[in-house]
């Protein structure tokens, strides 16, 4: 940090390399681990040792986790429940955005008495631990005749998530000057003119953030799919948890593996193609204000 | 803040004057959804549990009070207790071990280390995994008969043995090494950048004063850290009271009850036990805890805003 010139192999540098390539290797070898066991036979697996390759590549684990695998009752594999996740994940990730866009836009540019307390009040909603609107929601869903339906989880996501997406874009609008805003006004643009043509085309990069963020925190949830939903609508992650923890029959390794990937797969294709943005929306996720 | 009526000059048409009023209702028109679907979806519903709370509720809500009974049981409920004192515990040790990995890898990082942008991917991704499937592979990794155990008697090592996730004393400690694989990436990420806000000449004038690398940083830059500190533990903190996926995927509470965390217990007691009222009660200790921290965190952030 305050040599401008860079060091040579000096024993503190190997040391430095060593431990970083270190860490390297314990983040990795969990990945590394549930990728050769998901192609393993299941003889391979009890013959073999965790990180030993497979003697045999096979893709049997997956097409068994995909189509046949049992999840409590049914046997049907995971693919159902991995488009249920894309069919919840998807609608609720555009409306908790499109939400958190505009009610941004409010509370940065369109002060009213009060937005500041609703701002607060907001801002604690991302904190609360969820336990504590459980019961009340699936009540509520019950009423509407949404319990264990996609869009009721749907509704569910977009409740608790537009705290954070109205947080992420309030930040970012606030960073722009009134001075812009001011002038439009002054030429006669309205509230949605003064949205769409100024700060519209300038938020590319929060909604990334936002989009992101939201993506993996729905696909990833479990609570609100093991609770708010049963059977033929449940998401990804709780069908991942019943099949791994079906306890009949022979316990198939490669094939829980192989679900995990793919109940992994969406999220970590987004990490590393968008890493930037996700990493942004995690620090703007944890320093909030 | 206060909302000033600016109305044109002169003769106003009533049309204008409508779209005027329009105008000026319309944020408020935009927001209002979403604060009556928070309104009712969280403080509402708090509030709601809150009242279930001092019921007898069983299997279906019920409305006859019984004062502080569900409480007082819950603190007489050996599982309740047993799920608090593992909340410590694995509390306690989570957000020490992030902050100790965390705090290393990013002082290393920050050596103008090559690779730097792929090393942080590395270690950042698990973070984006969902804590089901890190819990899955954690469980097969940890597998008394399969995972590691015979990893290393392969590898010469006959005599190692490693039962902790069917051993009811040590299985927590197996659910506290997958949350910090997950989350100490997360928490170097917020120390780099952190580390990349210290100023450098701070640090090439105490060099010139012959001070060690390693006493900078620890006399130094991590002290003017703090605020980076508060962060990361507040978010820890917030992670480990609400953990529930991982425990669920790795021991389901077991064995018996011996991983329990209050997140667990509110779930077994209120949808599957049918005890709704003690549900209610533990799920609002749970809010308890975390007002305890979020309160005094969001009192200071907003002040020190204020004073800028």
């Amino acid at each position: 940090m305050t040599d401008m010139t860079r060091p040579g192999l000096r024993p503190s540098r190997i040391a430095i390399y060593g431990l970083l390539i270190l860490a390297c290797l314990v983040y990795l070898v969990p990945l590394f681990i549930m990728l050769v066991t998901s192609f393993k036979t299941p003889m391979d697996i009890r013959t073999g040792n965790l990180v030993a390759l497979p003697t045999e590549w096979t893709t049997i684990g997956w097409t068994k986790a995909w189509s046949e695998a049992c999840t409590g009752v049914q046997c049907e594999g995971i693919s159902g429940y991995f488009w249920n996740s894309f069919k919840m994940t998807v609608p609720a990730v555009m409306i908790s955005t499109l939400l958190g866009a505009f009610n941004g836009y409010v509370l940065a540019k369109w002060k009213f008495r009060g937005s500041d307390l609703l701002f607060g009040l907001l801002l604690f909603g991302c904190f609360v631990p969820f336990q504590v609107v459980l019961l009340p929601m699936a009540a509520t869903l019950g009423q509407l005749g949404l319990a264990n339906t996609t869009p009721g989880l749907v509704l569910v996501h977009v409740i608790y998530g537009v705290a954070f997406t109205t947080l992420f874009f309030r930040n970012y609008y606030v960073a722009i000057p009134d001075a812009l805003i001011k002038a439009a006004r002054l030429d006669g643009a309205g509230f949605f003119t003064i949205f769409f043509r100024i700060l519209l085309p300038m938020s590319t990069p929060i909604f990334m953030v936002s989009l992101i963020w939201q993506f993996t925190q729905i696909w990833n949830d479990f609570l609100f799919g093991v609770v708010f939903a049963s059977g033929d609508s449940q998401p990804i992650t709780v069908a991942l948890n019943n099949l791994v923890n079906t306890s009949t029959g022979v316990k198939e390794y490669n094939v829980d593996m192989a679900a995990a990937m793919i109940a992994a797969l969406p999220t970590l294709v987004v990490y590393i193609v968008a890493g930037k943005y996700f990493i942004r929306g995690l620090t703007a996720g944890s320093v909030k204000g | 803040m206060e909302q000033t009526q600016r109305r044109p000059a002169g003769v106003v048409s009533a049309p204008s004057r409508l779209l005027d009023g329009l105008q000026r209702w319309l944020p408020k028109l935009v927001i209002a959804p979403t604060f009556v679907l928070i309104g009712i979806g969280i403080y509402g519903y708090m509030l709601w549990t809150g009242i279930l709370s001092f019921t007898s509720s069983s299997f279906l809500p019920t409305y006859d009070f019984v004062g502080f009974d569900q409480y007082a049981k819950l603190m007489a409920n050996d599982r309740w207790l047993t799920a608090s004192k593992n909340l410590a515990i694995f509390g306690g040790l989570f957000i020490f071990a992030c902050l100790f990995i965390g705090v290393v890898l990013a002082i290393f990082l920050d050596q103008r280390i090559r690779q730097e942008g792929a090393i942080r991917t590395i270690y950042l991704y698990p973070m984006a995994l969902s804590m089901i499937v890190t819990g899955t592979v954690w469980k097969w990794i940890l597998n008394p008969s399969l995972g590691i155990e015979k990893l290393m008697h392969d590898w010469g090592w006959t005599s190692f043995s490693f039962d902790w996730l069917v051993n009811s004393d040590l299985a927590i400690y197996t659910i506290v090494m997958a949350a910090v694989w997950q989350a100490s990436g997360f928490v170097m990420a917020l120390f780099l950048a952190g580390l990349r806000g210290v100023d450098s000449s701070i640090i090439r004038a105490a060099r010139v004063d012959g001070a060690s690398l390693p006493l900078i940083y620890w006399k130094i830059i991590l002290p003017s850290l703090r605020p980076v500190f508060f962060s990361a533990v507040m978010v820890l903190a917030h992670i480990a009271i609400k953990s529930f996926d991982l425990v669920m995927a790795m021991t389901a509470g077991g064995p018996g009850y011996s991983t329990d965390l209050p997140a667990v217990f509110m779930y077994a007691h209120t949808f599957t036990r049918g005890q709704m009222g003690l549900g209610s009660a533990s799920a609002m200790l749970m809010l308890g805890a975390i007002l305890a921290l979020i309160v005094p965190y969001l009192y200071s952030e907003l002040r020190g805003k204020r004073h800028d």
